[in-house]
């Protein structure tokens, strides 16, 4: 792996069983991401944009092929390790914010920093940052239900950026929130992108996204359909 | 620290449903402990009394006296001599003389064991010196059972009638001295208390004796030629067994409300597996291992068995404390019915191992309960749970 690639997949095939049958979610996918991008992978319901992201998350193995991601090859992670990556290096955001319903936005924000054996003083710190850039320092307290639709989104950037990862995961962010929550929204993980170099890989097929990301993939039935750079900062190629 | 931290958390976020489980928990924790605590008085309270009434500090029974065995009676006594008498003689126990007799009281035949007993003897608590009294009669003193089945009354004479050691039948006149109230039936029914001298004399036994009751803390143990030494572990032990018994069938009651409380835990954790499943998912996908989820969920479970142990203390410590001091006031005659040694009020007993066990036997049990839906969480896959699905 290039020294600025975060994240290189080679021929990866991810098939699932139906019934007597497999479905093939994945078909040879190769790309490469570097460091710092704002890439998007697009397409239509079924194109295989959260299996990808999933494997790239370490969440899922692929059937065939190969996932390098931060130096790791994600097929050969056991649980412990798959954990430890995602852990230290990966951020996620969920179509549906995933928040933990019983704790507030304090503490899902700081959930993954308890993980990582941080001093309280220095959780406290991030913590307070994260919500500060998200624009939530004065709902520290709020619990998810008290919280709207872009407010819990933003807690759960807030969450997947607290520990300052390098590749930030983002599966539908916009998808359950109005315009105007859709666009603060980008504009934070954009700022974030900026201010502090994450890279941020979505999947989507919300226009509004698409409109901010430097670096366009089209995926159709598992397979790249399209790589395009559509930004002056994308850096990325199909390789 | 960070999964007691994390179960902390999740289990004080949970609210309602946490409150309600350590509350019923808390109920089977106060029941238990109260229960257990009531037989356990029941027990500690019927041995001190048949220890203060009949067993003293343990007995020497002569070879072949089986009080269980009416046959065995009869020829079931012994010369006080020798170590016998130095260990009478030093106060250190007394000796009592048992034949079997009859009574007719109001033309009726009773069945009696004619004990004698030394009316000096400060062993027994047995108010044996009112004998001392008379000395022209034959002085007799019978337990309120006793007066009550034979329709007898302080200053009554009654028929007394026996056979003495050479097989020939006699009989005499005893006079009732006085009735004494005592909550050890097996000094009380069917039973007179005489001196001893006069019993020896009657019986045509001089100087002999059936058992001799040691004093309390008695030891070390002689051993006696003719003579064999039963401890009051022996002595109790019919008493243990009942015990074992009645509290084996009031077990049932507490099994079933812990079971209850048990089940209560159980359902709770099968459905927040089921219904945590995108929670648990999120959780992996931050980075905590399944093992770790498990560990988490299952501490969940077992802290709801420590908060249970906190309300019940709330309640349960100034309930406890009232009752031990009031006790259980049981219906007049209703002490007797239970075929034990007690008084009409119940006292329970506390102990710190009684505590700590029931204690550590609930936290185990629903750390156990708590483990088993968690395992569920093994197979579950990461992306399936983020989308709130089983696998």
């Amino acid at each position: 792996m290039d020294n600025n690639a975060i994240v290189k997949t080679r021929d990866l095939v991810k098939t699932y069983p139906m019934g007597k049958t497999e479905i093939r979610a994945l078909d040879r996918v190769s790309l490469t991401f570097q460091k710092g991008e704002f890439a998007g992978l697009v397409g239509p319901s079924g194109s295989g944009k959260t299996t990808l992201l999933n494997i790239i998350g370490s969440l899922d193995v692929p059937t065939e092929g190969s996932a390098e991601v931060l130096g790791a090859f994600v097929e050969q992670l056991g649980h412990r390790a798959a954990a430890a990556l995602r852990n230290k290096h990966i951020g996620f955001i969920f179509q549906t914010f995933n928040l933990l319903p019983v704790y507030t936005a304090y503490e899902n924000v700081e959930f993954p920093l308890l993980l990582l054996g941080l001093t309280s003083a220095e959780r406290r710190k991030a913590v307070m940052d994260a919500l500060d850039w998200v624009g939530l320092s004065d709902r520290a307290k709020s619990k998810p239900n008290q919280l709207s639709g872009g407010q819990s989104q933003r807690v759960a950037i807030a969450r997947a950026v607290v520990k300052r990862p390098e590749l930030v995961l983002a599966d539908e962010p916009t998808a359950n929130l109005d315009a105007e929550n859709s666009h603060h929204i980008l504009d934070t993980m954009v700022s974030l992108n900026e201010n502090l170099g994450t890279t941020f890989i979505f999947a989507t097929h919300d226009e509004k996204v698409i409109a901010h990301i430097r670096r366009k993939i089209v995926l159709v039935d598992g397979r790249v359909a399209r790589d395009e750079v559509t930004g002056s900062r994308a850096e990325g190629r199909a390789s | 620290m960070i999964i007691p931290r994390l179960a902390v958390r999740n289990m004080l976020g949970a609210g309602t449903k946490t409150w309600l489980n350590a509350i019923v928990l808390s109920f089977s924790f106060v029941a238990i402990l109260w229960g257990q605590s009531l037989f356990k008085g029941f027990g500690e309270e019927t041995a001190r009394t048949m220890s203060d009434a009949e067993f003293g500090g343990g007995q020497y029974w002569v070879q072949g006296y089986d009080p269980l065995d009416p046959f065995s009676i009869q020829d079931a006594h012994a010369p006080v001599m020798g170590p016998v008498h130095a260990l009478v003689g030093s106060g250190r126990a007394t000796p009592i003389l048992i034949v079997q007799g009859t009574i007719y009281p109001g033309g009726r035949i009773l069945p009696v064991l004619l004990k004698g007993i030394d009316p000096g003897q400060k062993i027994l608590t047995l108010p044996s010196r009112v004998l001392r009294a008379q000395d022209s009669e034959i002085p007799a003193l019978i337990g309120a059972r006793m007066a009550r089945s034979a329709g007898l009354e302080k200053g009554d004479t009654v028929t007394a009638r026996w056979r003495d050691s050479k097989g020939t039948f006699d009989a005499r006149e005893l006079v009732i001295t006085d009735i004494f109230q005592t909550d050890a039936q097996s000094v009380d029914a069917g039973q007179i208390w005489i001196r001893l001298d006069d019993l020896r004399r009657m019986a045509a036994m001089p100087g002999e004796a059936t058992i001799v009751v040691a004093e309390k803390d008695f030891g070390p143990v002689e051993s006696l030629p003719g003579w064999s030494f039963k401890d009051l572990s022996f002595l109790n032990r019919d008493t243990r067994e009942l015990i074992r018994m009645k509290s084996f069938g009031v077990s049932i009651f507490y099994v079933l409300l812990f079971f209850l409380a048990m089940l209560a835990i159980f359902n709770t954790q099968v459905l927040s597996v089921f219904r945590r499943r995108k929670e648990i998912g999120t959780m992996m996908a931050l980075g905590l291992t399944r093992g770790r989820v498990i560990w988490l969920f299952t501490l969940e479970g077992a802290m709801q068995s420590v908060l249970a142990l906190l309300v019940g203390a709330i309640y349960g410590i100034p309930f406890l404390g009232w009752f031990g001091k009031e006790g259980w006031k049981l219906p007049s005659g209703q002490a007797d019915s239970f075929g034990l040694s007690i008084g009409n009020t119940l006292y329970p007993a506390y102990s710190m191992g009684l505590i700590v066990g029931t204690a550590a036997l609930i936290f185990i049990v629903t750390t156990i309960i708590s483990f088993l839906p968690t395992r569920q969480i093994v197979k579950l896959k990461p992306t399936e749970a983020l989308r709130g699905r089983t696998t």
